[in-house]
């Protein structure tokens, strides 16, 4: 720990003024409020999903007599998210709804908790600690962005007997004009709010391998302290926290 | 020797056994948000009502441990923690207003 004699304030949290608003380094507070506005954003695109999901007619609306188990795929209606998300890799054919999503959850939770770690690691100045929990958080990562992309490549690929409209015509997968599984505005939805969020966890890995790095050449021992990958940390909490978000409106709502 | 203020040295054991518990805690609400989603019927619109309420509780009550546990806001300041929640609260409270006022009008200009 630091010297007996100490100055109150360690000199990274002291601002320019030589005082301490709320008792955090400037960039923790900004990264707070770049963060803040960030919600905002997120929040806006969930909360158009939801306006959007309910102005257009449910199966129930359009067909009385059709239940959850009885589930048939149309343009007419918005879909249920059980009977689109329902693949999972190397189970071809086998209807597993929302396992997949739910084995993504855990990844990001998971890489959540070892990104803690490292932060209390950083608190501890304990490098090598750093070190291994920032690589086990860049896999998490990674994990993460592989499941999304072959998520992408399935929703846009689509099922093998697609959809037969009323003309007779197939259609298969997604696009941004028409797909497969309900109206044109759920695939929109789809690859807007997921892909505002994977673009959040692309650049966070980014920010993550950054910090590796430099934690690696002992850039932040020499510093004093590990305060970045704080702010970092910071940053992929809030990459977890708008996935739960997305999960609970997207796909279980 | 006795000279030097540096902070390495001695290990310091690691303070990890919280964030784990946190960690278990959000795994349990996502595996009962999955019980959930298919222990209730959607069919009627008690239940469909019902699951929609729980999901966004069990959403908010996650987010509380992460921001909380996680990102560590409990831990700062007052003024730090009502910086960050106040304004999400207004954001919250406008969206919820606009849809409970406003959000039938989408229907009726489709």
């Amino acid at each position: 720990m630091a010297v007996a004699n100490a100055p109150v304030n360690p000199d990274h949290l002291t601002w320019q003024g030589g005082t301490q608003p709320m008792k955090v380094g400037y960039g923790k507070l900004m990264m707070w409020i770049f963060l803040l506005s960030d919600t905002f954003t997120f929040s806006a695109l969930l909360i158009s999903y939801g306006l959007v999901r309910f102005s257009f007619p449910t199966f129930k609306d359009v067909i009385p007599d059709m239940t959850y188990k009885t589930f048939e795929l149309s343009q007419q209606y918005w879909p249920i998210p059980e009977r689109v998300f329902e693949s999972v890799p190397f189970l071809h054919g086998i209807s597993l709804p929302l396992v997949f999503v739910g084995l993504m959850t855990f990844i990001l939770i998971f890489s959540s908790v070892t990104m803690v770690l490292a932060v209390e690691a950083g608190h501890r100045k304990d490098k090598a600690d750093v070190e291994k929990w920032m690589l086990w958080t860049i896999l998490g990562g990674f994990m993460f962005l592989g499941s999304q992309a072959w998520e992408w490549a399935h929703f846009i690929h689509g099922s093998e007997g697609g959809l037969t409209l009323a003309n007779g015509a197939k259609i298969f997968g997604a696009n941004l004009v028409q797909n497969e599984y309900g109206p044109a505005a759920f695939a929109d939805f789809f690859f807007f709010i997921t892909g505002f969020h994977g673009t959040h966890v692309l650049s966070g890995v980014v920010l993550n391998i950054m910090i590796f790095y430099n934690a690696t050449n002992g850039v932040y021992e020499k510093r004093g302290h590990y305060e970045m990958v704080e702010k970092v940390g910071l940053y992929w909490h809030f990459v977890d926290l708008v996935w739960v978000f997305v999960f609970t409106f997207f796909y279980l709502v | 020797m006795g000279h030097s203020v540096e902070n390495s040295t001695e290990r310091q054991k690691p303070q990890t056994k919280e964030l784990w518990k946190v960690f278990w805690i959000l795994l349990a609400i996502t595996a009962v948000e999955f019980i959930i989603a298919f222990q209730i019927s959607s069919d009627n619109n008690f239940g469909k009502w019902l699951k929609i309420t729980l999901f966004i509780l069990l959403t908010f009550v996650k987010s509380f441990y992460i921001v909380g546990n996680f990102m560590h806001l409990r831990h700062e300041v007052k003024s730090m923690i009502w910086t960050i929640v106040i304004p999400v609260v207004f954001v919250v409270w406008l969206l919820a207003a606009l849809v409970y006022f406003e959000g039938g009008y989408i229907g009726s200009v489709r």
